[in-house]
């Protein structure tokens, strides 16, 4: 999920990015949910306005958009840090201790689950397993996974990211 | 023909506008349409690099490229594995190939080198000049690199020799860490496509179904249910059109097979769905990958795409007007569309909510069409069916569960990765054989088996043989075949309360059982594990617990009780000794717990009053210091920080 908000790209740019998504998916079936997390990915979340348009484009209530974007965890309808901390918190992870990495990075970044830094830096969020349970405990900052963590070194880890 | 699947020379005709039967023989075995000894020695030279044949000087170094390894620094090892290969100018002797999971992350990132077999784990860039210098070039096995063996301490020289392979027996897992999975012709070079192309020129629809129905195949993804007995329902359905779905999303926490199947192999994942795509009259199909699973949606891309091209996948395949499309969704995070009529919503772009069955998919699924679901294991033991028989298949395994099954082995046990291993095989044996028994001498507690929906297994009930059916008598499931092990230090209470947080945030809540009844048990456990708990707390639980399991609508609520009843069941003494004695006998429940500094042990440093978040250390320097217990947070700040491992919980 390369969300980029990293500013070098302007505003025109996405919209018109967005213009063509809305174009490819025109009169697709079962196309929401591809639409709102290629939109997502363009912008980084999902502001009203943009599921609007998605709802008008697509021949749909908004009230269905706003259904589907709120049901999955996946859709996000606040702007989000650079970096995202995906902390796993699966099974295999929590009987490794997982709950207290989280704590570490959590207490160290001032910020709870599901927060963002209030310098945008990093969002903090928390996942069912990523699927790399023989490495636990686990996170995943953007698309980089890493394992065997330790309190310290998963604080250690996040300063890594810009 | 740069790659097997190229054309020897101008007298093949196969291209995938115009077919040709025989294409997958034809490489392998050919040419077939004509006699050419050119030709046939160009495919043997192909295969030849795929499987380095005895007595060659040639190296083909194996590096594993799926998620775990990736992040223990594998792509790496690559670059700097090339340019020592460059300097020493052995770029032609030695292939490198990136491979899928080899199942044993934890040791990762693995290196293999073939023909030999030798198996190196956790290697580093600066190790790669001593493999190169010592191994490749002067024969000698880099001793301090191979797998040591945890009972006696020896090295292990190849992969068949270290105890965590030997006792599996790899059928799905075979060509996963084996193969590069972005290169179909190495697929096919192992005998892919060849249970299709069986199934396509050779059979009847029905002779298909009848065939899986022999092999005593049951679904993968949970229930076991016959995958036979489910083609037939669909294969039989009326419709025009039908569809064959695979369930990628792989929700349970703790498992992680699929994706490395996905990851490893994911060209008999395909195979699997093709066939069945023939078998029950589908057309077009769609695989529902998790969106935390990017590298296998970047696999499956490729695999979809260079099927496409050679004419595997598409219209008229190999000339016998069978047609079948592949799509890939990625699902958006919702543990509940894993259920397969939530699945289907979630594909036709709605919420994700699970819907009363009947009518089951087979009659009614996506768009209203008569549906195959199958999960991703399921699909990949089709082709070796096909290619080997049923009643071969049937040999595996117990009476009435089939085969082999993966098992995701992890949490506090010394050797975690993916395990192969047939049907029947018991507990102990997985653990302590394959795992290599628990970590840091530990003693066991309970083994955590199929996820949210599955129970716990104590040590009375080790030698159980593991199938579906012996399973669901201990109180546990299948389920994916997640096995989490958990040892003294884990509390029984703590674990259903961490399940029950899952279910009951993943509830999608249409129905009330299931929506209320999460809550009510959720806040129940918590009030026991925050030392609040009251005796007719665990009669609530049970009652509550059997009637959500009997009214709920779908699987989610219909087995969320289950890891609460069976901790219930084999470790009620946890649940007294915290309601009645206020303790937590593992020492994990916080409140539960006061932190305590060992005078002996205290050398008076200061450290831990400086890290005090509370303030609740005090102390002379260089005299023990104390814990006000009425100020402590129990953050555990200052056990970490203790170089004199002074303090302590009790
Ligand atoms: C809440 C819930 C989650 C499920 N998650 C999965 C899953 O992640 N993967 C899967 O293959 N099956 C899952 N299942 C089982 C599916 O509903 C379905 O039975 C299965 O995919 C059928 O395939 P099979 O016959 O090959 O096992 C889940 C079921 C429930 C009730
Ligand atoms: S049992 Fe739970 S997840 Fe299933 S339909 Fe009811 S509320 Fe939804
Ligand atoms: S850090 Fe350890 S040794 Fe130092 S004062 Fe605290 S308890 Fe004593
Ligand atoms: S557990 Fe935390 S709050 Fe309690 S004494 Fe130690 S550092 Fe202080
Ligand atoms: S439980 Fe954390 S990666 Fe699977
Ligand atoms: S990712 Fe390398 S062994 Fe699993």
């Amino acid at each position: 999920m390369a969300s980029c908000n990293c500013g070098h790209q302007n505003d025109d740019e996405k919209q018109k990015e967005f213009g063509d998504l809305l174009a490819k998916y025109k009169g697709v079936k079962g196309a929401l949910i591809p639409v709102l997390q290629e939109a997502q990915e363009i912008f980084g979340y999902l502001p009203a306005e943009t599921m609007k348009q998605i709802s008008q484009s697509q021949g749909i209530p908004f009230s269905k958009t706003f259904g589907v974007a709120t049901f999955y965890s996946q859709f996000h309808l606040k702007p989000r840090g650079r970096n995202i901390i995906r902390m796993c918190q699966g099974t295999a992870c929590h009987v490794r201790g997982a709950a207290k990495v989280f704590d570490a990075v959590s207490t160290n970044l001032g910020v709870a689950k599901n927060e963002t830094t209030e310098d945008r830096r990093y969002t903090l969020e928390t996942v069912a397993c990523l699927g790399a349970c023989g490495l636990a405990p686990v996170m995943m900052v953007n698309s980089d996974t890493h394992g065997r963590l330790s309190p310290d070194s998963a604080v250690k880890m996040v300063k890594n990211y810009e | 023909m740069q790659t097997l699947l190229d054309k020897c020379c101008d007298k093949c005709t196969h291209e995938p506008k115009n077919p040709c039967r025989d294409f997958i023989k034809c490489r392998k075995e050919g040419p077939i349409c004509h006699d050419d000894e050119s030709c046939r020695q160009k495919r043997k030279d192909i295969i030849n690099g795929i499987h380095l044949p005895e007595g060659t000087d040639k190296k083909n170094i194996l590096i594993c490229a799926g998620t775990g390894c990736t992040s223990s620094g594998s792509r790496k090892l690559v670059d700097v594995l090339k340019e020592e290969l460059q300097k020493h100018n052995l770029q032609d002797k030695v292939k490198i190939t990136m491979t899928g999971c080899h199942g044993f992350c934890e040791q990762g990132p693995l290196m293999i080198v073939e023909p030999d077999k030798t198996f190196y784990v956790r290697v580093q860039d600066s190790d790669v000049p001593e493999i190169v210098e010592q191994n490749l070039i002067a024969g000698q096995v880099v001793e301090r690199l191979l797998y040591k063996d945890l009972a006696t301490g020896e090295s292990c020289k190849t992969y068949e020799t270290v105890p965590f392979y030997a006792r599996q027996q790899r059928l799905v897992l075979h060509n996963c860490g084996h193969i590069n999975p972005e290169e179909v012709a190495e697929y096919i070079a192992n005998d892919g496509y060849t249970g299709f192309a069986r199934a396509l020129l050779n059979m009847t629809p029905e002779e298909v179904v009848d065939e899986v129905k022999k092999s005593g195949l049951r679904g993968r993804g949970g229930a076991g249910f016959p995958t036979g007995m489910k083609w037939g329902f669909v294969r039989q359905a009326e419709g025009d059109k039908k569809y064959a779905v695979c369930n990628a999303d792989e929700g349970d926490p703790g498992a992680f097979m699929d994706r490395s199947v996905l990851e490893g192999d994911p060209h008999a994942v395909l195979e699997g769905m093709m066939i069945c795509g023939y078998a029950v009259g589908a057309d077009e199909g769609y695989i529902y990958v998790r969106a935390e699973y990017p590298l296998a949606i970047e696999r499956l891309k490729i695999a979809i795409a260079q099927a496409e091209q050679y004419g595997i996948l598409g219209d008229n395949i190999l000339g016998s007007g069978f047609n079948f499309h592949l799509k890939i969704k990625a699902g958006a995070g919702a543990f509940v569309c894993g259920e397969e009529t939530a699945l289907l919503t979630s594909i036709e772009g709605n919420r994700g909510m699970p819907r009363v069955r009947p009518p089951f998919p087979a009659q009614s699924g996506l768009w209203g069409k008569p549906t195959n679901l199958n999960n991703v294991e399921t699909y990949a033991n089709v082709p070796h069916i096909l290619r080997q028989g049923g009643d071969w298949y049937a040999t595996l395994g117990t009476e009435k569960s089939k085969g082999t099954k993966i098992f995701a082995l992890t949490g506090k046990v010394n050797n975690t990765g993916l395990v192969e291993v047939p049907m029947g095989m018991s507990l102990r044996d997985i653990i302590f054989t394959i795992g290599g028994g628990i970590q840091d001498g530990k003693k066991y507690k309970a083994v955590q088996i199929g996820g949210p929906s599955g129970g716990c297994i104590p040590e009375e009930n080790l030698d159980l043989p593991v199938d579906y059916d012996s399973l669901t008598a201990a109180g546990a499931m299948m389920g994916s075949g997640g096995l989490v092990v958990m040892d003294e230090t884990t509390c029984m209470v703590d674990v259903a309360r961490f399940f029950l947080t899952f279910t009951q945030s993943e509830s999608c809540g249409k129905c009330t059982p299931c929506r209320e009844g999460t809550k009510r048990m959720l806040e129940i456990l918590t009030r026991i594990c925050d030392g609040e708990g009251r005796m007719e707390d665990i009669d609530t639980l049970e009652r509550l617990g059997r009637v959500v399991k009997n009214t709920a609508l779908c699987g989610l609520g219909q087995t969320c009780p289950n890891p609460i009843l069976s901790t219930l069941r084999y470790f009620k003494n946890e649940y007294l000794a915290h309601i009645q004695d206020k303790r937590c006998p593992a020492g994990v429940c916080p409140n539960l717990l006061t932190y305590v500094i060992d005078p002996e042990k205290c050398k008076g440093c200061g450290k831990c009053a400086k890290g005090c978040p509370a303030g609740a250390i005090t102390g002379e320097k260089k005299q023990p210091h104390t814990i006000d217990t009425t100020k402590c947070i129990k953050c555990g700040a200052c056990i970490l920080g203790c170089k004199f491992e002074a303090i302590y919980k009790a």
